[in-house]
C-alpha cells in the first residue's frame, strides 16, 4: 500500500511536471518537488521492478552506454525504465519516473537502467540499493567541482559496495578494476575490456592511477568476461570468454564512430549478458546495437546546405583525446570552440593534457568561444597552425561555414559553446528541437 | 596521461646553430602534474628551442638519481596520493635542491610542490608535516577550497592563471610574495599576497598553466637559467606572443573589471 505521503508526493511531482513542461523548464524541478514531499518515493516506485535495478556510472560514456544497454534489453523483449534525457541526477530520475508511474507510484517495467554520475549514484544508492552496477572509467572531469580523481574513484567503490547482485567492471581502467577485489563474495563480478591486439591504444584513453606502487593485476579474461576486438576502423566483435570461447557478438558496425563507442558497446553487452543469463542472444544484441544513434553532441552530423558538419562535444582530457583519435585519421576543416562557464569547467588547464599533434597536417581553421585565444595558444605549442581566432561563436560559425562550403567540416566544442552553436544551426538550417544530455 | 608526454624534442636541433644546451628538470611528472602543469614544461622546452637553445629535458621520478646537469627545475600540483608518493624521494634530493636554489638555479613550483618547498604543511588535525624550507612559508590545511581564475601584479607584469587549493599559505616575516592579487584568493584569501619568491625560486598556486599565457615570466626564468648553462647572458629571439598576450589581457579585463 502506498502511504498517503507517497501518493501526495507523486501527485505534487506530477503537478510540478505539468507546470514545468508548460513553461519549457528543466527536467530536475518536478523531481525536486517529489523528493521534498517523500524521500522514499524512489524506493517505492522501483519496488516491483524485479529483473534488475542497474546503475551505469563513470566519467565518460555513460549516456552512450546506457542507451546501448537499454536497446539490447528491449531487443530481448524486456520492458525497461531509463532516464533518457541524460538528466543524470537522482531528482532527474524521479522526474522521469513521474512520467511513467500510475497514481500508485509504482513502475511496471521489468528493469530499470539509470545513468548517474558518481556523486548522484551514491545518493541514489542511499535511497534504493541497486542490484547491478556497470562502472566504466575514472577520468578528470571538471576538477573544479570534484577536485580529485581519487575522490571520484572512492565514490565508485562505495557505489559498488551498495550493489546486491552483480558488478560489471572495466578491466583496463586501474581505478575501476581495483574495485573487483573488494567486492562481497555474494556479488558476482564480471569484466569487460579490450583484446590484446589493441591494448597499446589504451594509455591515451586513461588516467594514471598513482595511489599504489604496483600496477593492478587483473586476472586473465574468464568465460564470464567480454573483450573488444576491432576488425577495422568501423567494424568489431565482442568476444565472450577467452578468444570467444563462450560466443561472439558481431561482426558489428555502430552508427557512432570511434574506439570509445566500441568499448561502450562491449560494456553494455557484458552487462546485458549478466542480466539476461541464458536468455542472452548475440544476434539480438547485434541488431539492437546497430540501431543505436549517437547521443546528441557525440559525433552528431548536421546537413549544412549540402555538406556535413560534425559537432563533437569535448569536456575533459580523456574525452578530447578520444575524440581526436577517432576523427583525426581523416583530416577535415576543423574549428575548436572553448567556453569556460560553469557547465564547461571554468579551468581550461586541461587543454594542456591533450595532444593536438593529429591536427598538425591540416591545421585548425578557427578557434572560438570565450577562451578562443587560449585555445590558439595551446595549438601554437603543439605546432598546429591556426588560421584565425574569432571569440564570437556566431561570427566564427558563419566564417567557418562559408570558407569551407561544400566540404565536410568538424567543430570540437565545450558544452555551452555547443549549445549556442546548435541553437544557431537549428535556426539557420531548420533542424529539429533537441534535448540536453549531460554525459 | 601519456598523451602529452612527448615534449623532449630538442634532440633534432642542429647542434652547430645552437646557442647551447639548457637542462630542464621536471620533478615527478607522473605524480605531480595535474591541471595541465605539464604545459609549463612544454612551454620551457619550446621557448628554449625558439630562442635558439637546445633544451634537454629530464623527467625525475621517485627513487631515480637526480640529473647531474640542472639549470631549471619545474614542479606541479598533485593529488594527496601523488604527494604521499614523492615525499620520501623529496627528502633524499632535498639537499641538492637547496644547494641549487642557493646557487641561483631558477625553479617554479606550483600548488602541491609549492607547499612542499615551504617550511611545513599543518593538517586539519594539527599534524605538522615538514617541507624543504626553501621558501619561508607555512601552509595550514583547511576544509574550504579556494578555486577560480586569478589575476595578479608581479615584477613581470600582470600574470593570469587558475587556482585550486585547500591549503592556506602564510608568508614568513621576511618572505617576499610572488604577486599581489587583483582577482582571486591567492595564498590565503585575505592578505592579498600570492605565491612566494626567494632569489630565483618561485612558488605559486597558479595553474592555467601559468607559463604559456605569461611569456614575460617564462622568459625571465630562462634568463636566469641560460647563464648557468652557457656562461653567457640570455640572448632571446623576438618571438610572436600575440595569442598569449591576447589571452592574458582578455582575462585581466574580464576578471579585474567584473571582480568575482
Ligand atoms: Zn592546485
Amino acid at each position: 500500500m502506498p502511504g498517503l505521503r507517497t501518493i501526495a508526493a507523486v501527485a505534487a511531482g506530477k503537478a510540478a511536471r505539468v507546470v514545468t513542461k508548460a513553461r519549457g523548464g528543466g527536467s530536475a524541478f518536478p523531481g525536486l518537488v517529489a523528493e521534498r514531499v517523500d524521500p522514499r518515493v524512489l524506493a517505492h516506485a522501483l519496488e516491483r521492478v524485479h529483473d534488475g535495478i542497474v546503475v551505469v556510472s563513470g566519467t565518460n560514456g555513460k549516456t552512450t552506454t546506457t542507451k546501448m544497454l537499454v536497446a539490447i534489453l528491449r531487443g530481448h523483449g524486456r520492458t525497461v525504465f531509463t532516464n533518457p534525457t541524460g538528466s543524470n541526477f537522482t531528482r532527474g530520475v524521479i522526474s522521469a519516473l513521474l512520467g511513467e508511474v500510475g497514481p500508485s507510484g509504482r513502475l511496471a517495467d521489468d528493469l530499470a537502467v539509470l545513468e548517474l554520475d558518481e556523486a548522484h549514484a551514491l545518493h541514489f544508492a542511499a535511497a534504493v540499493a541497486p542490484t547491478h552496477a556497470l562502472l566504466l572509467n575514472v577520468a578528470r572531469d571538471q576538477l573544479d567541482r570534484f577536485a580529485e580523481i581519487d575522490h571520484t574513484a572512492k565514490l565508485l567503490a562505495s557505489l559498488a559496495e551498495s550493489v546486491t547482485t552483480g558488478l560489471v567492471l572495466n578491466r583496463d581502467d586501474a581505478f575501476v578494476a581495483r574495485i573487483g577485489g573488494d567486492a562481497k563474495s555474494t556479488v558476482r563480478v564480471r569484466y569487460f575490456g579490450v583484446d590484446q591486439v589493441i591494448a597499446h591504444r589504451l594509455p591515451e584513453l586513461q588516467e594514471q592511477d598513482v595511489r599504489f606502487g604496483e600496477d593492478v593485476v587483473v586476472p586473465p579474461a574468464g568465460d564470464g568476461d567480454a573483450l573488444l576486438r576491432p576488425l577495422d576502423e568501423h567494424r568489431f566483435e565482442v568476444l565472450l570468454g577467452p578468444e570467444g570461447s563462450a560466443g561472439v557478438v558481431g561482426p558489428l558496425e555502430l552508427k557512432q564512430r570511434g574506439l570509445a563507442a566500441m568499448i561502450n558497446a562491449t560494456a553494455a553487452t557484458e552487462m546485458a549478458r549478466m542480466l539476461l543469463g541464458s536468455a542472452f542472444d548475440p544476434a539480438a544484441a547485434v541488431r539492437a546495437l546497430a540501431e543505436v544513434t549517437a547521443p546528441f553532441g557525440r559525433g552528431e552530423v548536421i546537413d549544412v546546405g549540402g555538406s556535413t558538419l560534425e559537432l563533437v562535444l569535448v569536456k575533459n582530457p580523456a574525452g578530447f583525446t578520444v575524440a581526436l583519435s577517432t576523427y583525426g585519421s581523416t583530416p577535415v576543416a576543423t574549428m575548436i570552440a572553448i567556453n569556460d562557464n560553469y557547465a564547461d569547467g571554468r579551468d581550461v588547464s586541461w587543454l594542456y593534457d591533450v595532444s593536438f599533434a593529429s591536427l598538425r597536417e591540416r591545421g585548425v581553421a578557427l578557434t572560438s568561444g570565450v577562451r578562443a585565444y587560449d585555445m590558439a595558444l595551446r595549438l601554437q605549442y603543439d605546432d598546429v597552425a591556426v588560421e584565425a581566432v574569432e571569440p564570437d561563436l556566431d561570427l566564427a560559425l558563419d566564417r567557418f561555414l562559408s570558407a569551407n562550403r561544400g566540404e565536410p567540416a568538424r567543430i570540437f566544442c565545450t558544452y555551452t559553446a555547443m549549445m549556442a552553436l546548435r541553437r544557431t544551426l537549428a535556426a539557420r538550417f531548420d533542424l529539429p528541437a533537441f534535448g540536453e544530455e549531460a554525459s | 596521461m601519456s598523451a602529452g608526454a612527448d615534449v623532449s624534442d630538442g634532440a633534432e636541433m642542429n647542434a652547430a646553430a645552437s646557442k647551447g644546451e639548457v637542462h630542464v628538470v621536471h620533478l615527478y611528472p607522473r605524480e605531480m602534474s595535474i591541471y595541465g602543469d605539464l604545459g609549463n614544461t612544454r612551454t620551457m622546452v619550446s621557448r628554449l628551442r625558439r630562442h635558439g637553445y637546445t633544451p634537454v629535458l629530464h623527467d625525475h621520478h621517485p627513487g631515480a638519481e637526480f640529473p647531474e646537469h640542472t639549470h631549471l627545475v619545474l614542479g606541479g600540483g598533485g593529488q594527496d596520493s601523488g604527494q604521499a608518493r614523492v615525499e620520501e624521494d623529496l627528502a633524499v634530493i632535498g639537499p641538492r635542491l637547496t644547494a641549487l636554489a642557493a646557487a641561483g638555479t631558477p625553479m617554479l613550483m606550483i600548488c602541491g610542490m609549492y607547499q612542499l618547498f615551504g617550511n611545513a604543511f599543518v593538517t586539519v588535525e594539527g599534524a605538522r608535516l615538514p617541507g624543504l624550507g626553501i621558501l619561508d612559508v607555512t601552509t595550514q590545511g583547511n576544509a574550504k577550497r579556494m578555486i577560480g581564475p586569478v589575476v595578479m601584479s608581479t615584477d613581470f607584469g600582470d600574470v593570469v592563471g587558475y587556482e585550486n587549493h585547500s591549503g592556506s599559505t602564510r608568508l614568513g616575516a621576511g618572505q617576499a610574495a610572488f604577486g599581489a592579487v587583483r582577482a582571486g584568493f591567492g595564498n590565503n584569501g585575505d592578505d592579498g599576497t600570492e605565491g612566494a619568491r626567494t632569489g630565483n625560486v618561485f612558488g605559486t598556486y597558479l595553474h592555467g598553466p601559468i607559463l604559456p599565457s605569461n611569456p614575460a615570466f617564462a622568459d625571465a626564468l630562462l634568463s636566469y637559467a641560460v647563464p648557468l648553462a652557457t656562461g653567457d647572458a640570455f640572448q632571446p629571439e623576438a618571438l610572436d606572443d600575440t595569442f598569449a598576450d591576447e589571452a592574458r589581457t582578455r582575462q585581466v579585463r574580464r576578471l579585474v573589471a567584473a571582480g568575482r
